[in-house]
């Protein structure tokens, strides 16, 4: 194949592309720059830990359906799993975006991961917010009477029927997990591709700057 | 910030490095969270108040289901006057000059006096007296119907919601219709037949939690549980557990004026939707925040950075 053809293709650039921007030593490296040594840190892959845990939680409970967890000791343990790891991811999400805030994490073209950073945090909130919807139970009543109202106001409720109960369980088990995992995919992705952001002060050597 | 600046950030750390075993860290992250979190769920297990079904209500609070059911009949109840997406009793809440749900329309009806009585009644065999009232009311027009619908809610919120005080009046089949809705729910009829509405397939509990939120019953057992708005509700659990601590500051703006009285025109008459343009901007904001300034240079001025790499600033001499 010669080099213009192969020019052409969406398949070459990609794989170029990918090659260029992310090599496999930077998707699974043996290295960290010697910065990377702060509890900080953990909250990241914590976060992801969590997820993970949710998602397996989440995997059986959807095998067994909605009401399981009522009347069998096994799926209340299911859920309660899935209960506390949605807490917990919460926390380690949280704790993670305020420390990358505080490093100014988006400098040096980062930009990105700090939006789709922020896109994972702020879609994680409408996912819970459809699991509470689900939980066929009194909170879950309480909380659809009295949400209808708030996405009713702006019209949201127009489409977005939080009374639906069929609606809210195909949108918390198949559109916003996928919409979830495609955004924290990205990001994680982009986290190796640019790798982590070095301390503010790092280079006010090189560029002789005062700290 | 100046460009070299961004090209020395951004390009590959060229810098000391240390040993760091990737796939190690994952797999230690989720094992330890995952014996974390079953330790949690084996000691506390998790919220499961049961639901609220329409005979716990009836069997519990007759005469306030009873007076429901009027209210539903007469078209006084919350849901009957509610606006769009239900109905289009009224403009509904608004932002300014901008109707944003009844611009978008009526996208899902419901009918209080067909779709919360006297369809269910009709899925039912009922008794000689109701069986009555339900022929007089569908032989009648709309106007016959609403006069008898609103003078018996009138004389019933008079007596107290007690119907046994109730005076004599123009009430037509009204009071029996009221009577034989509460004994079917009583019976544990009403809620699959207000699911269904005759059909067999239904997922949508629309209806439902309409017809329970228009009553008094629901709403105390939700103050009860601590779970109203006005109480930071929103980010509350049932019993002794965390709820959605994530909601804080959306829960926060319904504490304060100008939002927490509801009869505060225009923003507290339109909380709800004042609040929902609020989260809306600052969710875009949290987005978008590198790009605002001000804020965007915070971690330069307030330098917890310099304690989260402060190893590393030690051993460099920064």
């Amino acid at each position: 194949m010669s080099a213009d053809i192969e020019k052409e293709m969406w398949t070459s650039k990609l794989r170029k592309g990918w090659q260029k921007n992310l090599p496999i030593e930077k998707l699974l490296p043996d290295t960290q720059p010697a910065y990377v040594a702060s509890w900080i840190y953990l909250f990241g892959v914590a976060t992801l830990a969590a997820l993970g845990v949710i998602v397996a939680s989440g995997l059986v409970l959807s095998f067994e359906g909605a009401s399981w967890y009522h009347y069998s000791s096994v799926g209340h343990f299911v859920n309660s799993m899935h209960f506390w790891s949605v807490q917990f991811f919460f926390i380690f999400m949280v704790v993670h975006l305020w420390g990358k805030f505080w490093m100014a994490a988006w400098r040096g073209r980062r930009l990105l991961t700090w939006i789709t950073g922020a896109l994972a945090f702020v879609g994680s909130i409408a996912t819970a917010f459809t699991g509470y919807l689900i939980q066929t139970n009194f909170d879950s009543q309480w909380i659809s009477y009295e949400a209808k109202d708030g996405f009713n106001s702006v019209g949201i409720g127009s489409r977005f029927n939080v009374t639906n109960f069929g609606q809210m369980i195909l949108l918390h088990v198949a559109f916003l997990p996928v919409i979830i995992g495609v955004i924290t995919l990205i990001h994680v992705l982009l986290v190796r591709a640019k790798g982590v952001v070095p301390p503010i002060d790092a280079f006010n050597n090189e560029l002789g700057e005062r700290k | 910030m100046s460009d070299r600046r961004t090209e020395l950030e951004s390009a590959p750390w060229s810098g000391r490095v240390r040993r760091y075993d990737l796939i190690k860290e994952g797999v230690a992250a989720v094992v330890i969270v995952a014996i974390v979190v079953a330790a949690l769920s084996t000691l506390f297990g998790s919220p499961d108040d049961k639901q609220v079904t329409f005979k716990q209500w009836a069997v519990a609070a007759p005469a306030d289901f009873y007076a429901t059911a009027v209210q539903e009949l007469a078209g006084t109840s919350g849901t009957a006057g509610y606006g769009a997406p239900y109905n289009h009793a009224s403009d509904g809440v608004n932002l300014g000059p901008l109707y944003l749900a009844k611009w978008l329309g009526v996208t899902h009806p419901v009918d209080t006096v067909n779709d919360f009585v006297i369809t269910p009644l009709t899925t039912v065999a009922n008794a000689a007296p109701v069986a009555d009232a339900l022929k007089q009311w569908q032989g009648s027009d709309a106007k016959t119907q609403s006069t008898w619908a609103t003078n018996y809610d009138t004389a019933l919120t008079k007596a107290n919601q007690d119907a046994s005080k109730v005076s004599a009046g123009n009430y037509g089949p009204v009071p029996a219709l009221a009577g034989g809705l509460l004994t079917m729910a009583q019976a544990g009829s009403l809620d699959g037949a207000l699911l269904s509405q005759g059909n067999y397939f239904q997922s949508d509990n629309t209806k439902q939690t309409l017809f329970l939120g228009d009553g008094s019953y629901f709403n105390d057992q939700s103050t009860a549980s601590n779970l109203q708005g006005s109480t930071w509700g929103m980010m509350n659990e049932t019993g002794r557990y965390p709820g959605q601590a994530w909601l804080w500051l959306y829960s926060f703006w319904y504490q304060i004026p100008p939002f927490n009285n509801g009869d505060n025109h225009p923003f507290g008459a339109n909380a709800d939707a004042w609040i929902m343009l609020i989260m809306g901007a600052l969710s875009i904001g949290l987005i978008c925040m590198p790009l605002i300034p001000g804020v965007r240079s915070l971690p330069y001025k307030i330098k917890i950075h310099r304690l989260i790499w402060k190893n590393y600033y030690q051993e460099e001499n920064l």
